[in-house]
């Protein structure tokens, strides 16, 4: 059985400048039928390329990819019949209603509302109140789902989502990834971007992304279990010049801000919670510890220092 | 063929939702042939002159007379000392001195000959051209008039005069509105469908909906169809808009054939929009767009032969204007609008401008690519 996405060996520079960027390097993963796959990295990471690559708007400099088995570059055509695109940025047209918006995506792809209804019926249900309005007159959640129904109105088989919540608020994020749930139970294959780390652990398995290179791939549970070290979160009244203190003490391996507290690593792995008190003791006046597991996040931060 | 109308839709939609362009539609052709053709007036009347006379006889008296009663020259001064004269010019109150020497009736009526003087202001050049042939003009005239009065008394052997009388084909009265209004008329209809279809690409660039539409499985020629066309109707509609108020505020109603008008106009928009097509495909954001529009429509309109006939311009400009389709379609107006000319005589126009919409629409179509 094919996977919905190959991708081997993918490099692609841009020229800017004397030294250019190297947007993509040999990037290598694949997505299996049905699988909802994560891209998550800060800006820049080079996720957006990607994804024009892959939805073929963008030639890679070397490296080869596929689509449901159809080469990127050979088979462009068929593979423009499959996907469904969402850009990051939102890009339909802001001057035609809903309606409109639907039905002319609807028939370049040579279908329409009617045949389709049922896979986007979830989605489109929400914003059907609102069919006669102009698209450009949407609120940021409204636009995402418009902008993810006209992705999906021609049943693709592959769904391409860059960075589909960034923007939105807490609410419809997390409608948002029931709804990609929902298309996952359709037997629709998704790769999605997303700089939001919470938003990985959603994810059947995702790949950590860093200045165009993958750090690791894995299932959610997988990278944190990778995480190796035990990790405790510490917080007092100045955590400021806690954080100075803890970085230049010689047993802590690594200090970072996280939300309210500060997450340490210790170089001794086999520290007792006992040992790790009467060692933060001194540097700080009336504090709190306490082991946690690690996240995604943490994983990424780790990942980034090595 | 479903695709390419759900395209023509669309864009007719937002046309039609976009008052601003709509409006700018409309009234641009209104007002640009109201006041245009009205400035655009090669007539020089009112040349400022100032006379010098040094002879202050009965001859130089007259020929000051012949001067000043036309309406192209207003007096501004009858002196007799040249620096005074120089003056005027310096301050602009003046744009041509006539200077009349001494002796110049004795020279007259003993030597049979006699030298005046002409200082033109150049400043302004069409005006110091114009002023100084027309005087000269008057000044032959005297001259004739002059020796045919002395000559007739002396009995039957007349000299012989050659008179001139010309007569202007096509356009007795070289009244420049007819010959401006078809000419302006063109220029509106090239602006509209060069700045409007490559603005128009450009935006959905901007917008990132290009990428959506190139995702979709459609093709290429789909979609520069469904960008060309729209704005192929709306030049036609502008001409007709055009065609119409020449009708009602000149008076000038083709001496050819209408649809001969409309059939060149429909080759001429092909090129034109793909010039537009070309531009667009060549910038990446509106502004870019518009200044690469303008800098080609300054230079197409300029060396057009609305303004500046080309007869007169140099070798290059010359060469160059045979690759421009304003020329043709300004010619073409001229040529039916005042001559009536048919399709036959026009044939080459259309082949030549037909050739172009080739070459720019296979330029655009090529340079625009569904991926980078």
């Amino acid at each position: 059985m094919t996977s919905a996405i190959q991708v081997d060996r993918i490099s692609k520079r841009f020229s800017s400048g004397k030294e250019g960027i190297t947007a993509l390097k040999d990037i290598t993963f694949n997505v299996a039928k049905g699988e909802l796959f994560g891209l998550v990295g800060p800006d820049g990471a080079g996720k957006t390329t990607l994804f024009r690559i892959l939805t073929t708007l963008m030639l890679a400099d070397s490296g080869t990819a596929s689509v449901e088995g159809f080469d990127v570059v050979k088979d462009f055509k068929e593979i423009r019949k499959r996907v469904g695109y969402m850009p990051g940025k939102f890009s339909l047209y802001p001057d035609l209603s809903v309606a409109e918006n639907l039905a002319f995506f609807a028939t370049l792809f040579n279908t329409s509302l009617k045949e389709n209804y049922e896979l986007v019926k979830a989605i489109y249900q929400q914003i059907e109140p609102f069919e006669k309005r102009k698209a450009g007159a949407l609120s940021g959640g409204m636009k995402q789902k418009l902008a993810l129904s006209c992705a999906l109105i021609h049943r693709p088989s592959v769904l391409f989502l860059d960075e589909p919540t960034t923007g939105v608020d807490a609410v419809s994020r997390k409608e948002f990834w029931e709804l990609l749930r929902g298309l996952q139970d359709a037997g629709i294959s998704i790769l999605v971007s997303t700089p939001y780390m919470d938003e990985a652990s959603l994810c059947d398995r995702v790949a950590l992304m860093q200045e165009g290179k993958i750090m690791d791939i894995n299932s959610p549970k997988g990278i944190t279990e990778n995480f190796g070290k035990p990790l405790y979160a510490v917080r007092n009244s100045n955590m400021y010049e806690l954080m100075q203190r803890l970085k230049t003490h010689p047993a802590v391996e690594s200090c970072y801000p996280f939300g309210q507290h500060h997450h340490v690593v210790f170089k001794n792995s086999t520290l007792s919670e006992e040992e790790i008190r009467s060692l933060i003791a001194p540097l700080a006046g009336a504090f709190e510890v306490r082991r946690i597991e690690a996240s995604i996040e943490d994983s990424f931060m780790k990942l980034m220092h090595q | 063929m479903r695709a390419l109308r759900i395209l023509l839709e669309k864009e007719f939609r937002q046309i039609f939702r976009n008052p601003a362009i709509l409006r700018l539609m409309f009234m641009m052709p209104t007002i640009q042939l109201l006041l245009l053709p009205l400035a655009a007036d090669y007539e020089v009347k009112q040349v400022k002159v100032c006379v010098v006379d040094f002879d202050r006889s009965s001859y130089s008296q007259r020929l000051v007379h012949k001067v000043t009663s036309t309406d192209y020259f207003q007096l501004v001064d009858y002196t007799d000392s040249y620096d005074k004269a120089l003056r005027y010019v310096e301050s602009d109150e003046a744009d041509v001195v006539l200077q009349i020497p001494e002796g110049f009736e004795k020279h007259l009526v003993k030597e049979n000959e006699v030298t005046v003087f002409m200082a033109l202001n150049a400043i302004n050049g069409v005006k110091a051209n114009l002023g100084g042939a027309y005087l000269r003009t008057i000044i032959n005239d005297f001259n004739g008039e002059v020796r045919v009065e002395w000559l007739q008394p002396h009995g039957m052997n007349a000299q012989p005069v050659i008179g001139v009388e010309a007569i202007n084909w096509y356009n007795p009265l070289m009244n420049y509105k007819i010959y401006m209004v078809p000419g302006i008329l063109v220029i509106l209809v090239t602006m509209v469908g060069g700045f409007l279809s490559a603005l128009n690409i450009v935006k959905e660039k901007e917008a990132g909906t290009i990428e959506q539409i190139n995702v979709t499985p459609i093709h290429k020629y789909q979609f520069v169809l469904g960008k060309l066309i729209p704005f192929w109707v709306l030049g036609l509609v502008i001409l007709t808009i055009g065609l119409i108020i020449s009708w009602l505020a000149y008076g000038i109603v083709p001496v050819g054939s209408l649809l001969t008008i409309y059939i060149f106009a429909a080759v001429y928009l092909l090129a034109v929009l793909g010039m537009g097509l070309g531009v667009s495909t060549l910038a990446n954001n509106q502004q870019q767009a518009m200044l690469l529009s303008f800098f080609l429509m300054m230079i197409f309109i300029l060396l057009g032969g609305l303004y500046t006939s080309i007869d007169s311009m140099p070798r290059w400009a010359q060469v160059f204007t045979w690759f421009n389709p304003v020329t043709y379609f300004i010619e073409v107006m001229r040529m039916v609008v005042l001559k009536g000319s048919s399709l036959f005589d026009i044939r080459w126009h259309i082949a030549i401008v037909f050739l172009m919409a080739i070459v720019l629409n296979g330029f655009a179509v090529f340079n625009y690519r569904k991926r980078s």
